[in-house]
């Protein structure tokens, strides 16, 4: 298989700071890879190179040309449940790539959106506003926009924080299902257990790679130490890195 | 004999005054053309938490306007002009203290218009007296002449039109902004042109209601309409309706009671305020003491 995703010797961070440090390593198209680290350890930092959204300090990313199309869930935190917008609508979204700023959607478009609520569950629910809906349903419905999007690249960033059992089971399912199509998914996540179960290949990270590969080797008690450690030593006042200055 | 008494009252308290005099008819022109473009755009603006940016905004028209009046007296377009500058580099400057330091973007933007306001203020008083500053202040809704209710019409149809074209990426980018920035480099754009949308129309309102009161027409009637609607495009109509009723309603508050006409209008408004807040459907404060019965699912 072909990488979908090149790391070489990538830094990435905000004000000189490092938060993804010294990162090399390929993604392969089809992968199934999860992300963990503790808090700070540069997952969504990573996920935001990937997106193109930062710039490397140092180093690179290659992405093979099927991986320029990506669909990426935000953290929930990230979204605006206020605004007075529904169902129907947020997944529609999905279909940005095609329909832009003013492109109409038409009806095989709406036949897609129906189907893509529908493979999450939420059939009559399409006019309900999303500020009244659970967490489990929320989510359900950014997953029915990631479905519209039908990308090869699927970037999930914390995908199942506080989310109930069963919609967990739902939407692993869905992810096995783009796994089961060839697409690639990255999903950053903190249940440990959820990773052994479900993703073949791990990256643990703590703002520099610990380990990176068959999600058994990776998630040792040892590993897992090492993760932590690295992440307290965070220095503010860090001196400048001698390899990035080469 | 009764009756006909009684219509002729209601005509007297209603009509009346606009059928007998211009002025109010072209106020009542006025603050109808103002609704029709502030008030969406004020529904966004309190819908992305820019209130404030709304009322910082305002308040830097004021240095703008006064150094057009400065350069060329009463000139409706020298102070347009000057308004229109003055508001987009105060939000833009804004935005770019809050990137570039540690503080927060409300933070600043409280900073720069009390500079804004005092910088205005100095600069109006360096030519003209103190009737000049409170037109400038609180504008004077009784004279608007031809080219101000063109250039409110004309703010408008611009704000609509491009509400249009822009609706879906503003739209995107104040739920979830992470995701666009994912699919396109749209949020920049509509953004920007989101805040000259809202520079546009506070120079829009300034000869009516001045830089202090221009605010108003916008922000009230979006805040208004969050009490009595659960989707946007309700909101927004429910909105401009709200505006064109607080003009009409404090226009009339202005003629019968003899109080200044843009103060009466969004006094207007911040009693509809009052009312929604207590009785408003959705979330007012008297509908969680009333206890219904809950529903079965």
């Amino acid at each position: 298989m072909a990488a979908h995703l090149r790391f070489r010797d990538l830094t990435l961070g905000y004000d000189r700071h490092p938060a993804v440090h010294h990162l090399t390593g390929e993604v392969e198209e089809g992968a199934m890879l999860a992300l963990v680290g503790p808090n700070g350890a540069g997952k969504s930092t990573l996920f935001k190179g990937v997106l193109g959204l930062l710039a490397p300090l140092s180093g690179a990313i290659d992405r093979s040309p099927g991986a320029r199309d990506i669909a990426y869930l935000p953290q929930v935190a990230e979204i605006d449940r206020s605004f007075p917008i529904d169902i129907y609508d947020l997944v529609a979204m999905g279909l940005w790539r095609r329909i832009g700023w003013f492109g109409a959607i038409r009806k095989a478009e709406r036949e897609g959106i129906r189907r893509a609520i529908a493979t999450v569950g939420l059939t009559g629910f399409e006019r309900r506003p999303i500020a009244e809906l659970s967490g489990g349903q929320m989510q359900r419905v950014l997953f029915a926009r990631l479905l519209l999007q039908d990308s090869r690249l699927i970037v999930l960033d914390e995908p199942f924080n506080a989310i109930d059992e069963r919609t967990v089971a739902d939407l692993v399912a869905l992810i096995h299902r783009w796994h089961g199509e060839g697409r690639t998914v990255l999903a950053a996540l903190h249940d440990l257990n959820l990773v052994r179960r479900h993703f073949p290949h791990t990256l643990l990270m703590a703002r520099e790679p610990v380990a990176w590969g068959e999600t058994g080797r990776v998630l040792t008690t040892e590993n897992l130490m090492k993760a932590r450690r690295m992440c307290e030593a965070f220095e503010e006042a860090a001196a400048e890195c001698a390899v990035a200055a080469e | 004999m009764c009756g006909r008494g009684g219509v002729m009252w209601i005509y007297d308290l209603l009509v009346s005054p606009f059928a007998e005099f211009e002025f109010m008819r072209r106020a009542l022109v006025g603050v109808l053309g103002l609704s029709l473009g502030a008030a969406p755009v004020g529904v966004l603006l309190t819908l992305r938490r820019m209130s404030l940016m709304g009322d910082a905004m305002a308040h830097a028209i004021l240095p703008g306007a006064a150094i057009g009046y400065l350069v060329s007296g009463l000139s409706l377009l020298a102070m347009t002009t000057g308004g229109l500058i003055a508001g987009l580099v105060v939000a833009l400057a804004a935005g770019g203290v809050a990137r570039a330091t540690k503080l927060k973007e409300d933070a600043s933007l409280a900073a720069l218009f009390l500079v804004s306001l005092a910088l205005g203020v100095v600069i109006v008083s360096l030519r003209g007296n103190s009737i000049d500053l409170l037109h400038f202040l609180f504008g004077n809704v009784l004279a608007l002449d031809n080219e101000t209710l063109v250039l409110i019409a004309v703010v408008a149809t611009i704000s609509l039109l491009t509400l249009a074209l822009i609706l879906r990426p503003l739209v995107l980018e104040s739920v979830d902004a992470g995701f666009l920035r994912s699919v396109s480099r749209s949020g920049g754009p509509a953004h920007i042109s989101f805040l000259a949308l809202v520079a546009l129309n506070l120079v829009g309102g300034f000869q009516a209601l001045g830089t202090l009161l221009a605010v108003g027409i916008m922000i009230l009637p979006a805040v208004i309409s969050r009490f009595w609607s659960r989707d946007l495009t309700a909101m927004t109509v429910s909105a401009v309706a709200t505006g064109i009723m607080s003009g009409y309603c404090g226009l009339l508050l202005s003629y019968h009671a003899g109080w200044p006409a843009g103060p009466a209008i969004i006094l207007f408004a911040g009693a509809l305020y009052c009312g929604s807040v207590l009785f408003g459907r959705c979330g007012g404060l008297l509908r969680g003491l009333v206890s219904r019965r809950h529903l079965e699912a």
